[in-house]
Parts: structure tokens; C-alpha cells; sequence
């Protein structure tokens, strides 16, 4: 039998997972970066330094960008597919979806992509120089992240904005964590409880994570 | 029990079609729904309508063939039960129950509530088979199998091919009906010969066919007849990559 020179929807499924997983993990050093604000702004701004100029996070940053732009692509070419599979829908149809947050991934998907750019906007872009005014500067003469953290969450909006974002990203991990697992054929009776368990703990542990250092930042906590 | 019915009537493949309501009235409880189809279309004929046509075979919910859409759920509301098997006492008195085909690009309706399943024909075509040798009948027990992968062949083997799974899932994804042909010969030495091609073929006939992806919502499992687990799923997922890599 011949094949198709495009991937098969399984094919593209991995390729998703493999990607989401990736951007799980990113999400676990960017809170491990982020909490250090909630106890030295010096140590925070240490790490931003050694993100921003350590060779190998340099080179790894546009493996991390590729790895956003290959699983936001297949999720809508995948997304897109779905739609034209069904042209005509159901007059009643219940709400079947055992992993609830499953049905609006396109949804808190397409949310938080724009979150993202315009989370980069906030900080990454003005650390390139690319808009703003520039990074704040310490006394000795060196880039504040810190300063710039926490003058952006001295606005109400944009910790409401925030927190609200951090939710929806929250149930796109919900699902998004143990679903990978399935895609790449790790599902077995005995240990699919735990994984489905773990992957709760990680979107419930990471989504707290960052919604409380804006609130804190907010509230003068920290 | 009296009931109003809200039913998907369409003339042909091609034609538009439109919901009708109907009542039907002193329809027993006992009666399964597929009767209680059978009686409306009793009055339909006796008034010299056009009764509303379903499919059904063998109402003993293992053939396969009944597959109507009942109040949002494929097969009705239910849990693991073909619509053959489901009873008006899972309904109320009085109640307005929608019915409508599955809906599904590969599964075309041919008249009201039937459609065209010979998707999953050529799915199974594409690779639900395997090698064997002609000649004397062999021992039955000749090959030994764990009983633990006899016991999942036969559980992935439960599937009728009603299709609810495609029905059931938001992306209209045949993944469910598929992993579940792949994983009864994936299990058993029978089934190694072809595992590679069977399963590269299947997943490639089920995209050409229109199906969508799956997402992993479990809606399926959730919905089908035969309790099919998602574990196939994974399983075929497992084999996919096995046999692209291999």
C-alpha cells in the first residue's frame, strides 16, 4: 500500500505530546526562576542573568520557540481536521467527555498563545530592546528584572489578566499532561490512575505557582 | 407511557432533511426501543406515511447494526447498552426524546436514521486479518497464549463495529473501533505475521476515509456498547510507533 507523503493523524498526535511535554517541563524551570522573586530580588535577577547570556540556554531558547511553534501548528491543523469531520452536528448532544477539559483545548489553547505574545511583550521583547523603555538598572549598574516584575504587577489589570490566564493554562495541563501520556501509548491499568493523579497535582502545583507571585507582588506580600 | 419523538427525517443521501415530531401513547414500559420504533411505524403505515426507516438486526445487542443517536447520547442513555437492549423504563412519562443518526463525514446517511457504515468495511479490508496456513484443521490449543493477552484479545474482540464510538467523540475519531481491531490480533501470536503492516495500513485508510483525530476525551469509551477501553488506544499508539521506527 502506498502512503501519503503528509503524516498520519497518529504521526501528528506524537509529535503533539512529544512537544507538550517538552513545554510541561519548560514550565517547571520557568516557576523554579519565577519563585526565587518571592524571596530575594537579587537571586531572581541572578538567574534572569544567567538565562539571558549562558550559551547553552541561548542556543536552547529557539529550541524551546520551535517547540511552541510545532505544537500550536499541529494542534490547529489537527483541530481543523476534527471540525471537517463532523459537517453537520448533533441537534442534542451530552456532555460525554470523560477528561472534562479535553473538549476546549483548541479554545484555552488559542488564549493562551495570545497571552503568550503578549506576555513576551511584557518582558522578553523589552529585554531585547525591541519595545519600552529598556530593563530598569540596580545601583551597580545592571539589568532589574525584578524592578521591571514587579512595576508591570504594581497594575491591577495586569494581575487580573494574569491570574485569569494562569487558570486557563491550568486546564489546558489538566488534560493536557495525562493525554500525552495515552498519545505515546503509556497507558496501562496499573499505573494509569497515578498518571492520571500526577498529571491533576502538576497543573493544580504549577498554575498556584504562578498566579500567587503576581498576587503577592499585588498585595505587597513579598 | 406517552411520548413525543423528535426524529431526523431525511428522504435520501442527497436530500435535506428536517426533525419531525410524532407521539406515540400506552407504550409499556417493558417495551424496548427499537419496538417502540416499530409500533410509530405501525401507526405511519396504517395512516399511509413513510414508516421511519432504522437499522437493527439481531436485537440481542451483538450484532452492530442499531445505532441511533437518543437524547445526546449514541445508543441512548444507558451505560453499555446497544439501543436494541435499551428499555422505555429508562425513560419518563411524558418525555421528548430527540433521535438522529450518527454524525460523522465517513458515515453518510442513507435514509433517516441509517447510515453508511462501509467505512469501517474497508478499514477492516485495509488490514483486520491475518496469515494462516490452509490444510487440516489444527489443534485449537496447539499455540500456547498467556491467558492474561487471550483474555484482552477477547475483550478488544467485543467490539460489534456499531460505529457509537465515532458517533460519541467530538472529532468524530474512529480511533477507539480501530485499536480495538488492531489490539484482538496485536495480542495473539496469530496476529504478530501482519502486526507491522496492519496496523501502518489501518491508521492510513481510517485518515484517507475522513475520520478525525483522536484527543483523547475518552467520550468513546464512555459510550460504547461493549465497554471497549481506551488502553487499546494506547496500545495501537504503542504498535504505531513500534512499527515506524522497527
Amino acid at each position: 500500500m502506498s502512503y501519503k507523503p503528509y503524516y498520519s493523524s497518529v504521526t501528528k498526535k506524537i509529535i503533539m505530546s512529544l512537544m507538550g511535554l517538552f513545554l510541561v517541563t519548560f514550565l517547571v524551570v520557568h516557576l523554579t526562576l519565577n519563585s526565587f522573586l518571592l524571596f530575594n530580588n537579587n537571586l531572581f535577577n541572578e538567574g534572569a542573568h544567567f538565562m539571558g547570556t549562558n550559551v547553552f540556554i541561548q542556543i536552547f531558547q529557539w529550541v524551546l520557540f520551535a517547540g511552541f511553534a510545532i505544537h500550536i501548528f499541529y494542534g490547529i491543523v489537527l483541530q481543523i481536521q476534527n471540525w471537517l469531520s463532523r459537517p453537520k452536528g448533533y441537534k442534542r448532544r451530552a456532555f460525554m467527555e470523560e477528561s472534562f477539559f479535553s473538549k476546549y483545548m483548541i479554545y484555552t489553547g488559542l488564549l493562551i498563545l495570545i497571552f503568550l505574545i503578549i506576555h513576551l511583550g511584557n518582558f522578553f521583547f523589552v529585554k531585547m530592546g525591541w519595545v519600552g523603555n529598556g530593563v530598569p538598572l540596580t545601583s551597580n549598574g545592571e539589568e532589574n528584572m525584578a524592578q521591571l516584575v514587579r512595576s508591570l504587577f504594581q497594575n491591577g489589570g495586569f494581575v487580573a489578566f494574569y491570574v485569569i490566564m494562569f487558570l486557563l493554562m491550568g486546564f489546558h495541563l489538566d488534560h493536557a499532561f495525562q493525554s500525552a501520556f495515552q498519545t505515546l501509548g503509556l497507558n496501562h491499568k496499573t499505573y494509569w490512575d497515578f498518571i492520571k493523579g500526577l498529571s491533576r497535582v502538576y497543573a493544580i502545583v504549577v498554575t498556584l505557582g504562578f498566579v500567587i507571585i503576581p498576587l503577592f507582588i499585588y498585595f505587597k506580600i513579598v | 407511557m406517552d411520548l413525543k419523538l423528535k426524529i431526523w427525517r431525511q428522504a435520501s443521501r442527497n436530500e435535506k432533511g428536517q426533525f419531525v415530531d410524532y407521539e406515540v401513547h400506552n407504550i409499556s414500559p417493558d417495551t424496548s426501543f427499537l419496538e417502540m420504533i416499530d409500533i410509530l411505524n405501525d401507526e405511519l403505515v396504517e395512516k399511509g406515511g413513510d414508516p421511519v426507516a432504522f437499522d437493527h438486526d439481531c436485537r440481542e445487542g451483538i450484532c452492530g447494526m442499531c445505532s441511533m443517536f437518543i437524547n445526546g447520547h449514541p445508543h441512548g442513555p444507558e451505560a453499555a447498552t446497544t439501543t436494541c437492549q435499551l428499555h422505555m423504563r429508562k425513560f419518563k412519562d411524558g418525555e421528548t426524546i430527540v433521535i438522529e443518526p450518527w454524525r460523522a463525514r465517513p458515515f453518510p446517511v442513507i435514509k433517516d436514521l441509517v447510515v453508511d457504515r462501509s467505512a469501517f468495511d474497508e478499514i477492516i479490508r485495509a488490514g483486520g486479518y491475518i496469515s494462516t496456513t490452509t490444510g487440516g484443521v489444527p489443534d485449537a490449543n496447539a499455540i500456547p497464549i498467556k491467558k492474561v493477552n487471550a483474555d484482552l484479545a477477547m475483550d478488544a474482540a467485543a467490539c460489534i463495529g456499531c460505529g457509537a464510538c465515532v458517533a460519541a467523540c467530538k472529532n468524530a475519531s474512529a480511533m477507539l473501533f480501530v485499536s480495538a481491531k488492531v489490539s484482538q490480533f496485536a495480542l495473539l501470536p496469530q496476529g504478530k505475521v501482519e502486526a507491522k503492516d496492519r496496523v501502518k495500513d489501518m491508521v492510513a485508510k481510517m485518515d484517507e476515509l475522513g475520520f478525525g483525530n483522536c484527543t483523547n476525551t475518552y467520550a468513546c469509551e464512555a459510550e460504547c456498547p461493549k465497554e471497549i477501553s481506551i488502553t487499546n488506544i494506547a496500545r495501537m499508539n504503542r504498535q504505531f510507533i513500534g512499527a515506524k521506527l522497527g
